[in-house]
């Protein structure tokens, strides 16, 4: 790279018309003739690697944490953690098995009973407090580890996830002294034991989505981070201890899904809050329907991003690039089918196009990656296969030509032009970089469309006219719809599914009620 | 108006935010930094300009720095009466002389004056031409007499390029920044520029509105294939700001636009911080204060 301009660039090239030519160009202009002007995102202005370098402070080999101790799993055995961006082991985790989920409940049990349920709210809150106050001074160090594990970009673990987290703990902090305040004039009570189970997407953000309202209610936890990404789990563990919580309250148990059915089989689970696929969801449901047990379910998603041609162009294509490359496209919500009004889908796709030519793939450490890595070559190979679904399907396909890292899960920015209803890649949840693009001609037809698949989590509308954005907030059968933005998450207000998305909420008045007794 | 699509004020600012977090260093922090040199207009429009004050400017300009390996700046930008004074200092040399004109920075008279003030600054040498649009007639909604007065000006240009300075703060929303960002591109040759602000009013240049008009820029030349050059002025006070803006260009024009034809930075006291961080990036050490000054003139 040059570090010095070359005179002969100065001033009056490339445009001629300080040196008297402007007549050509004068003439240029009349004629309106061109070749088809394209932007080039070359390499002119390399940026150097800038890799966060804060400590991570990840442990070679995490035990169990039951009853406020770390202990070893019953069975002696461990498993890799790996680090999708270098295929490098991060660190060993416990496999925990049906006995240890057991002593996890137990220690829940005897904590529920003995200390938190009786505890006033104001001193529980306290606790809550304290745990979102050492998440915040530890904010990097977290966010770091959250990148080495699971491969997300560190600017989104370190502007989002990490800070997002921290913002659930005190806002559940403040509602512990307030409950009688959810129902007026109903006695508000905790539920007792609830065993959650959280995916590998948002390891720390789904923690806390799950563990600060339910310890804020008065419940007790047994959580089984997601196999690929417990780190963070086992680090907010440590932290717990830091904070002083009181032995038992919160359990956290790792391992794979033997691990996670005996967590959500276990016969002392008041209840059962999952996030996850839809497929594992069924499958908890059914189980659970024998007993009785409460549940909530937080499942897939397949969102429209709806995008009408008055909309604000630039912004529903940071949108919309926003909604599926966020997180690699691993994000229940993601906007992954791009419903665009016919009359400007041509000149919406180019735009996509250009923007995604400045996407910047690679190395998740680096402060300046927008996309990082695939969380686990299994993921990796389910969106291969979706991919190729599409292509064989006769969707049409684009790639930028970015160049991805020699080692580790990565996979470019994707997207699927000339898709219909009946594609696979328009009905099936793909869980990664992965657009499809769909068109429409009017309103109707735009909710008709966004409404026909069995998911119901987000959707998003694009559009300068208001009354059309309540309409459209309306008809679209999703638990959140974004106007004219994706992807904006806040404690205070409540997030969920319709249809098969699940249903319960997280956040906000809504989901704290779905931590609660009303007597 | 509509025809020129709305903006999300929202939507525009979180973008910006992107590339103010970008993270530059090392070589590339070099690069940019030098980059961002060779593309000051380095500017002193008060009332106080001396013959004196611009001959120091301009020295300042063909020379930044003691350290030779600095480039000079793009161009100076003055009043019209110093255009003698600039032209003298820097003849032989590539830095041009911009001048404002068109009753800057109200633009508050008749055509036929500001016509003649144009004319004059041509005639006294000046390559360039920095003018106001007339907000008050836009703001009346009568876009078709603020366009046919920029295409008046450019006729009055002659071999001259010109700026066209929206003075987007009096203009307020980033709809109306991006309709006059078209109405002035409509009937702008390719190599003249469009340009934020005057300096002389609260609020110039921003991040933002600054995307509002490249974006305006890139759609136009997508359209048409005619590349309009930018240039924010005002508040673009430190080399960090200034990096935060090439990435912006970076990113959204390419790298078609990053050079001084088609990319400038109306600043005066910039280029020290400018020169302050080169230093201290290739020496690892900032300099004592008092090594660069805050004034446009001096080091």
């Amino acid at each position: 790279m040059a570090t010095t301009i070359d005179p002969s660039t100065h001033v009056g090239d490339g445009n001629g018309k300080q040196d008297g030519k402007h007549d050509d160009d004068t003439k240029k202009k009349s004629s309106r003739k061109h070749a088809v002007p394209e932007l080039l995102f070359g390499d002119l202005w390399e940026f150097d690697p800038a890799p966060e370098t804060a400590s991570p402070n990840i442990k070679p080999r995490y035990d169990l944490f039951i009853g406020g101790q770390f202990v070893a799993p019953q069975s002696g055995q461990y498993f890799d953690s790996i680090n999708p961006a270098t295929e490098e082991v991060v660190s060993q985790i416990a496999l925990a098995s049906p006995g240890d989920v057991d002593a996890a409940y137990y220690a829940a049990q005897m904590a529920y009973e003995t200390v938190w349920r009786d505890m006033p709210g104001r001193e529980r809150g306290k606790y809550v407090y304290r745990i979102a106050r050492l998440l915040q001074d530890r904010a990097r160090e977290f966010a770091v580890a959250e990148t080495i594990d699971g491969g997300k970009p560190i600017k989104e673990s370190r502007d989002f996830d990490v800070p997002m987290a921290a913002a659930h703990f005190f806002y559940h902090a403040g509602w512990a002294d307030k409950l009688a305040y959810i129902a007026p004039g109903r006695r508000v009570e905790p539920i007792g034991v609830v065993g959650q189970v959280i995916p590998w997407n948002f390891p720390l953000l789904m923690l806390a989505w799950k563990i600060a309202p339910a310890i804020a209610a008065g419940n007790c936890v047994v959580l089984k981070p997601a196999e690929t990404t417990s780190v963070t789990a086992m680090k907010f563990a440590e932290l717990l201890q830091d904070a002083g919580l009181p032995d038992g309250v919160v359990n956290i148990v790792t391992g794979a899904g033997e691990t996670g059915a005996a967590v959500v089989n276990h016969p002392a689970a008041k209840k059962i809050a999952f996030t996850g696929s839809t497929e594992v969801g069924k499958i908890i449901m059914r189980s659970l329907a024998e007993r009785g047990t409460r549940m909530t379910m937080e499942l897939g998603g397949k969102a429209a991003n709806v995008v009408f041609e008055d909309a604000p162009i630039d912004q529903a294509v940071e949108g919309v690039i926003n909604g599926i490359f966020f997180n690699q496209g691993h994000v229940c919500c993601a906007g992954s089918r791009l419903l665009v009004q016919e009359s400007i889908a041509d000149m919406f796709v180019r735009k996509l196009r250009q923007r995604m030519a400045v996407l910047r793939v690679g190395d998740p450490l680096d402060k300046n990656t927008d996309v990082g890595a695939i969380n686990s070559r299994e993921q990796l190979d389910r969106i291969c296969d979706l991919v190729e679904s599409g292509i064989s399907e006769g969707a049409e396909m684009f790639q930028p030509s970015c160049a991805l890292p020699p080692r580790g899960y990565f996979y470019r920015p994707t997207i699927f032009t000339g898709v219909t209803q009946s594609h696979r890649i328009a009905r099936e949840e793909i869980f990664g970089p992965v657009l499809s693009i769909l068109t429409f001609r009017t309103m109707d037809e735009a909710v008709e469309r966004a409404n026909n698949t069995m998911y119901g989590l987000s959707a998003g509308v694009w559009t300068d006219k208001g009354s059309r954005i309540l309409r459209m907030a309306t008809d679209l059968k999703a638990g959140v719809v974004w106007a004219n933005t994706f992807n904006k998450f806040d404690p205070t207000s409540p997030f969920g599914g319709y249809k098969e998305s699940g249903f319960g909420r997280e956040g906000g008045r809504q989901g704290l009620l779905d931590y609660v007794e009303l007597a | 108006m509509e025809q020129f699509g709305p903006v999300d004020r929202v939507g525009i600012e979180e973008r910006v935010a992107k590339f103010a977090s970008r993270s530059i260093k090392r070589s590339s922090k070099l690069w940019g930094l030098t980059t961002a040199v060779t593309m000051v207009d380095l500017t002193t429009l008060e009332g106080k300009d001396t013959p004196g004050k611009v001959a120091a400017l301009c020295r300042k300009a063909r020379r930044p720095s003691d350290d030779v390996t600095i480039p000079p700046v793009a161009a100076v930008c003055i009043y019209p009466a110093l255009i003698k004074e600039a032209r003298k200092q820097l003849a032989d040399t590539p830095i041009k002389v911009a001048s404002v004109a068109t009753a800057f920075p109200s633009g508050q008279s008749s055509l036929k004056v500001r016509l003649q003030e144009v004319k004059y600054a041509v005639n006294a040498g000046a390559d360039e031409i920095d003018m106001v649009i007339n907000r008050g007639l836009f703001l009346a909604g009568e876009y078709q007499a603020v366009q046919d007065e920029i295409a008046a000006v450019v006729e009055a240009c002659g071999d001259a390029a010109l700026k066209v300075i929206l003075e987007v703060a009096e203009l307020e929303t980033y709809d109306n920044i991006r309709a006059a960002s078209f109405l002035a591109m409509q009937v702008l040759r390719p190599g003249d520029f469009i340009k934020t602000s005057t300096g002389k009013v609260g609020g110039a240049a921003t991040l933002a509105n600054t995307q509002v008009m490249i974006e305006a820029i890139r759609d136009f030349y997508l359209e048409t294939g005619l590349a309009i050059g930018m240039k924010p002025a005002g508040g673009i006070k430190t080399a960090k700001q200034a990096l935060h803006y090439l990435v912006a260009v970076k990113e959204s024009l390419g790298d078609a636009w990053l050079n001084n034809s088609r990319y400038r930075f109306g600043a005066s006291s910039l280029l020290n911080d400018l020169l302050r961080q080169i230093h201290k990036e290739r020496s690892g050490a900032y300099q004592a204060p008092y090594y660069f000054s805050e004034a446009a003139e001096s080091y």
